[in-house]
């Protein structure tokens, strides 16, 4: 239920409603929006950042929350654990069972490797689980892969890296037939045909959806079908350090139970990060739609272990996070929201941006909207109206049921009725952009570590798409679970070693940075009071 | 500030914030979550929880995540629960009712309680999809199920045994692969591009100039 404090808001945005369905709102000129992109995008706040002392991209910036981490102490170091003896011998190890660990360890299983999943929750808790929207794939008559790869450069400000755009875009309808034949479903109509529809930043319609669950389908039926292979995992174990061979190969890594705090050690020939993004870093004080264990462990464990990121420093902020009620601030309300036709409009009710700008542009137009005073003032600070109830003028009665019930149920249950009242709404951390570099074959600056999905950078360059992180993850996870499921026959493991976390304590000396940090993160920290779990040792 | 209100975790009286989540409310309480916690959105289906009001009859299930404390509310979680998942080969099962009957006999021992649909922390009408899935009618049981977060709220409430959730994954993957047409556009891409088709294209704009790419993707038409 909507305060009193908005009605007045509310009832010029109903008074406007008919008219604003019916405008075509003008796209920003490149000039435009760099210029709004300069001035109110958070990735171009300069107070926000730090240069990085140590490590492969000494001499960049990183978000300090991030540098923070990348500059912390190892929780486990040369000594502390026997690597005699590992508990499990594997040909790939894949950390992480989201969307991207469990496309590879399906394809690394299907490669004939005798594979492991580690994860630091359950299965599929990922922010694979939490896309709503939608996967892109050129697919459709008037569409094509090079269509594809323009919009996904272009959105990224042309920062990408062409050969893994080039990849992603043409192994597209590959991986949405994969998926199909899984048994995962898509919204089609009568005779089979995808309903596709526009994200922003698109020029064709090729967002392909499962209601507003799209990744939860995705994630389960990958999930279900790693547990039909009977693949091994190990739940609720938090990879904390890569472990290195004398050759300086990936060749395992230590996990930490997160229930015993026990240490467990995995040797493998081949290792896949599939540790996924890093919202619950709160970077700028930003509210998440992310899971629960996005903490940048992946970026900490690559970066100790010799490997180079790409575009650590950008963010993606969703435009349209749940701004009001408290209970979901920060939640994602899906872009096809607006896919569906629903416009962003300020306080007086007035349009004020196309509502399918890319995100970065999109979501530095409301906070510029909000700076303006446009905005609608609540406990946390401002928002402005996402105008739902126009997919139902425009589509008809029934439309947000049929296609958003996850969207309807979330407002449903707080007492607003979509269908009839727009949702407040201001941008919220969303995805990482950058992450670990990888060549085509999916390997980093680390031999025989392999990495894919939101742990990676390149693929997006500096702003991604919507309905290109799902299919980010079936297409570089399958990939990856293929390149180690090829390496792994020709691997002859070394000696194992903890040597470089030795030679990261020296460099974090050497630098003279004085911090009593650990990483990886792990878990955000919610807790009001302090607890025995906090002090010096395995969580922080 | 809100209003202050009591609940009790776990039997222990806590008294915390009234516009806070189940969840949330726990973390002021002091309790670092790693179990019972997931998506934080409604999606994952980690918090699985069981509440009462003091003096009220009704035992009400929620999702941690996505529910607002009561006073007086006495909570459980339900982190994990037992659910049997049979093992199967997507490629090699047809989706008859004689499969359901294999890998899920007790569906059949269904005593029509309603127990499952009265849990369901999304509000599915979990009774009526089983019936479904008992029919063979995997279309409508996938349907209606979709919803399904797989918490296992449902199956923790049933005399029968019946893992609802594992009951309706399957009826939607045979759905989806063996149940709903083909995508025709989606089976002619693939085969154009094994063949090759889209190569020169890729090539082309990938050896565009910075200048012309930009000129490319800023004029690029739009479908409407």
């Amino acid at each position: 239920m909507y305060p009193d404090s908005f009605q007045e808001s509310l009832a010029k945005v109903a008074e406007k409603r008919q008219a604003n369905a019916a405008a075509e709102p003008r796209r920003m000129t490149a000039d435009e929006k760099d210029e709004l992109l300069r001035k109110y995008h958070p990735d171009y706040n300069k107070d926000a950042f730090e240069e990085l002392k140590i490590g492969p991209n000494k001499g960049e910036k990183a978000p300090h929350e991030l540098a923070d981490m990348l500059q912390a102490h190892p929780r486990v170091h040369e000594g502390d654990v026997d690597l005699e003896h590992p508990a499990y011998d594997v040909d790939v190890l894949i950390i992480g069972g989201g969307g991207a660990g469990c496309s590879a360890a399906i394809e690394a299983d299907e490669a004939g490797a005798k594979v492991l999943i580690s994860t630091k929750l359950r299965t599929g808790d990922a922010n694979t689980m939490m896309a709503e929207g939608g996967i892109q794939a050129a697919d459709k008559e008037n569409d094509s892969p090079a269509q594809h790869f323009l919009d996904a450069y272009g959105g990224g400000h042309f920062m990408a890296k062409k050969e893994l755009v080039a990849k992603l875009v043409t192994e597209a309808p590959e991986d949405i037939k994969w998926l199909n034949d899984l048994g995962c479903e898509f919204d089609k109509d009568e005779t089979g045909r995808m309903i596709t529809t526009h994200g922003g930043g698109t020029s064709r319609k090729r967002m392909h959806a499962c209601r507003d669950y799209s990744g939860m389908e995705i994630m389960r039926t990958l999930r279900d079908e790693v547990l039909n292979r009977q693949i091994p995992i190990i739940e609720f174990s938090s990879a904390i350090e890569i472990i290195k061979d004398e050759n300086g190969n990936a060749a395992g890594a230590v996990l930490l139970n997160m229930e015993t705090m026990e240490l467990i050690v995995v040797r493998a020939k081949t290792v896949i990060l599939a540790t996924g993004g890093a919202g619950r870093m709160h970077y700028q004080g930003f509210p998440t739609s992310n899971h629960y264990g996005a903490t940048a462990d992946g970026l900490v464990l690559s970066y100790r272990a010799g490997a180079k990121l790409l575009y650590q420093y950008t963010l993606q902020y969703h435009p349209t996070g749940a701004a009001f009620p408290d209970q979901i601030y920060g939640a994602l309300v899906t872009e096809k929201v607006r896919s569906l036709g629903a416009k962003v409009v300020n306080k007086n009710g007035d349009i004020f941006v196309h509502p399918l700008e890319t995100r970065d542009v999109e979501a530095a137009a409301i906070i510029r909207e909000c700076a303006k005073g446009n905005g609608v003032k609540t406990e946390h600070g401002y928002g402005v109206w996402l105008d739902a109830p126009i997919i139902e003028v425009k589509n008809g009665e029934g439309t947000i049921k049929k296609r958003i019930p996850a969207m309807y149920r979330m407002f449903e249950k707080r007492g607003i009725d979509i269908t009839k009242e727009p949702i407040l709404v201001y941008p919220t951390l969303h995805y990482q952009n950058g992450g670990v570099e990888i060549d085509t074959n999916c390997e980093t600056g680390v031999k025989n570590l392999f990495a894919a999905g939101e742990v990676t950078g390149g693929v997006h360059g500096t702003n991604r798409l919507m309905g290109n992180s799902l299919l980010d993850v079936i297409v570089f996870g399958r990939d990856a679970g293929k390149a180690a499921g090829a390496r792994f026959k020709d691997v002859k493991v070394g000696k194992l070693t903890l040597a470089h976390t030795t030679e990261f304590e020296k460099e974090i000396k050497d630098a003279g940075i004085e911090t009593e940090l650990v990483s990886p993160k792990l878990l955000p920290k919610y807790v009001r009071k302090r607890t025995v779990l906090e002090g010096p040792g395995i969580i922080q | 500030m809100a209003d202050m209100v009591n609940v009790y975790f776990f039997g222990k009286k806590y008294e915390v914030p009234s516009n806070l989540t189940i969840m949330t409310a726990m973390e002021y309480a002091g309790y670092q979550l790693v179990r019972g916690v997931g998506c934080r959105n409604g999606f994952c289906g980690a918090c699985a929880t069981i509440y009462r009001i003091k003096g009220q009859q009704e035992l009400k299930m929620a999702l941690a995540c996505q529910t607002q404390v009561e006073n007086n509310m006495y909570v459980a979680t339900l982190p994990f629960f037992p659910l049997v998942k049979q093992v199967y080969d997507i490629n090699k099962v047809k989706p008859e009712q004689q499969l359901m009957m294999q890998l899920y006999p007790e569906i059949y021992a269904c005593v029509g309680c309603n127990a499952c649909t009265k849990a369901c922390t999304q509000g599915l009408n979990v009774m009526q999809y089983i019936a479904y899935a008992q029919r063979g009618d995997f279309k409508a049981c996938a349907d209606l199920s979709f919803d399904c977060v797989m918490c296992g709220v449902c199956s923790s409430r049933c005399p029968a045994g019946i893992s609802h959730p594992q009951v309706a994954m399957l009826a939607r993957r045979l759905n989806g692969k063996y149940l709903t047409p083909q995508a025709q556009h989606l089976l002619d891409r693939v085969k154009e591009i094994s063949e090759g088709k889209y190569d020169d294209a890729m090539k082309a704009v990938m050896s565009l100039s910075d200048a012309d790419i930009r000129e490319k993707y800023n004029t690029r038409e739009i479908e409407k």
